[in-house]
């Protein structure tokens, strides 16, 4: 617990988002809470991946005063990792691609049956 | 009974999983090799103060193209689905009405959110923020507007005009990267300018520029088409 920081703190909430996501897509009848359980996990893995490129102490990896004060103009002494944070931005634009086309799926699957409970879509069922 | 138990079975073993995870992580206490390079040299190479947007715009260039390829890609597999006819777009439903307070405060906050999705993609290479955020912000207002006037019409043709025109200019910067600097997407193609200032960083503001109404289009352009695809008496 010593070493307890905010690295800690953001991989639990992404590891814990990760656990809430999985259970509302295994348990869920609704189609819509199932996406709303898919969405839950994709945020509790952009949350772990930033938090896997912390640095302890140091600042956010924009060049301003905040970088001067913190490593006395070294930028590269004084910045967490830029990577994962551009990875996943990438991250977040692909999970809106594969939410809207959840939702559209949704829709048309709406307009076939007239209802979004999933287990009366069983027609592949055997 | 049986499925409950295998389901509470799975997330357990997944939660012990992630518990060896969380106890095994140290935090970090110096950047790896790559990164290193990227905050050391960033400034002096790309000259954006936001290190991401560097990131992003010119040191992996091509992952922004297919992020806003995947984008327009799901924008017409929507379009496939939905099926819209030009009357559907000319059609208008019986909604319950909208509240007072929704469309009055949407009157005064859309023109607002607007300007701040500019000011949000147009700054990309100096704060927090960029295209696709920019584009996220301005798609909320078109969201809000939907919200406020159900059966507003949104001109479809001019979004897609926006949107094709600013996908082109995007790779004709790209292309004019090879002939004018040193690669596809290099954005020295302009003078890097003074560093932190708002015409710095040499193309990345344009392409950000581009990237955030191209978003902001195909956002709103989806929006549009679950709105639009309602029948009455479904």
């Amino acid at each position: 617990m010593e070493n307890f920081d905010l690295g800690h703190i953001s991989l639990l909430i992404g590891l814990l988002l990760i656990l809430v996501g999985f259970w509302g897509v295994l348990t869920q009848k609704n189609i819509i809470k199932i996406i709303v359980g898919f969405t839950i996990l994709n945020t509790g893995i952009n949350i772990l991946m930033v938090s896997l490129g912390y640095v302890r102490g140091k600042t956010a990896p924009i060049i301003d005063n905040a970088v001067a004060q913190t490593g006395n103009h070294d930028v590269s002494a004084s910045v967490v990792d830029p990577v994962p944070q551009a990875l996943v931005l990438t991250a977040i634009v692909i999970g809106f691609g594969v939410t809207a086309l959840m939702l559209a799926y949704a829709m048309k699957l709406y307009s076939a049956k007239k209802t979004l409970e999933i287990n009366k879509f069983n027609d592949l069922k055997w | 009974m049986l499925r409950n138990t295998l389901l509470a079975l799975v997330i357990l073993v997944m939660g012990y999983m992630f518990y060896n995870v969380y106890s095994n992580y140290e935090t970090r206490t110096e950047l790896s090799g790559i990164s290193q390079h990227f905050a050391a040299q960033g400034a002096a190479e790309v000259g954006a103060a936001n290190i991401v947007t560097a990131i992003v715009v010119t040191y992996r260039g091509f992952d922004t193209l297919g992020e806003v390829t995947i984008l327009f890609l799901t924008a017409s597999i929507i379009a496939f689905f939905l099926k819209l006819k030009d009357e559907d777009y000319e059609s208008s439903i019986n909604h319950r009405e909208t509240s007072e307070l929704l469309v009055t405060a949407s009157q005064i906050l859309i023109p607002i959110i607007f300007l701040f999705g500019i000011y949000v993609f147009m700054n990309g290479h100096l704060t927090p923020g960029g295209g696709f955020q920019g584009g996220a912000i301005i798609a909320t207002g078109v969201a809000l507007m939907i919200l406020a006037t159900p059966n507003v019409k949104l001109n479809y043709h001019v979004i897609h005009w926006v949107e094709a025109v600013s996908g082109v200019s995007f790779v004709i910067i790209g292309i004019l990267g090879i002939v004018l600097a040193g690669g596809f997407l290099d954005n020295k193609i302009l003078g890097l300018g003074e560093f932190g200032t708002l015409f710095s960083a040499g193309a990345i503001p344009i392409i950000y520029s581009f990237v955030g109404l191209k978003v902001g289009a195909e956002i709103s352009n989806i929006l549009n088409k679950y709105q639009k695809s309602q029948k009455e008496n479904e």
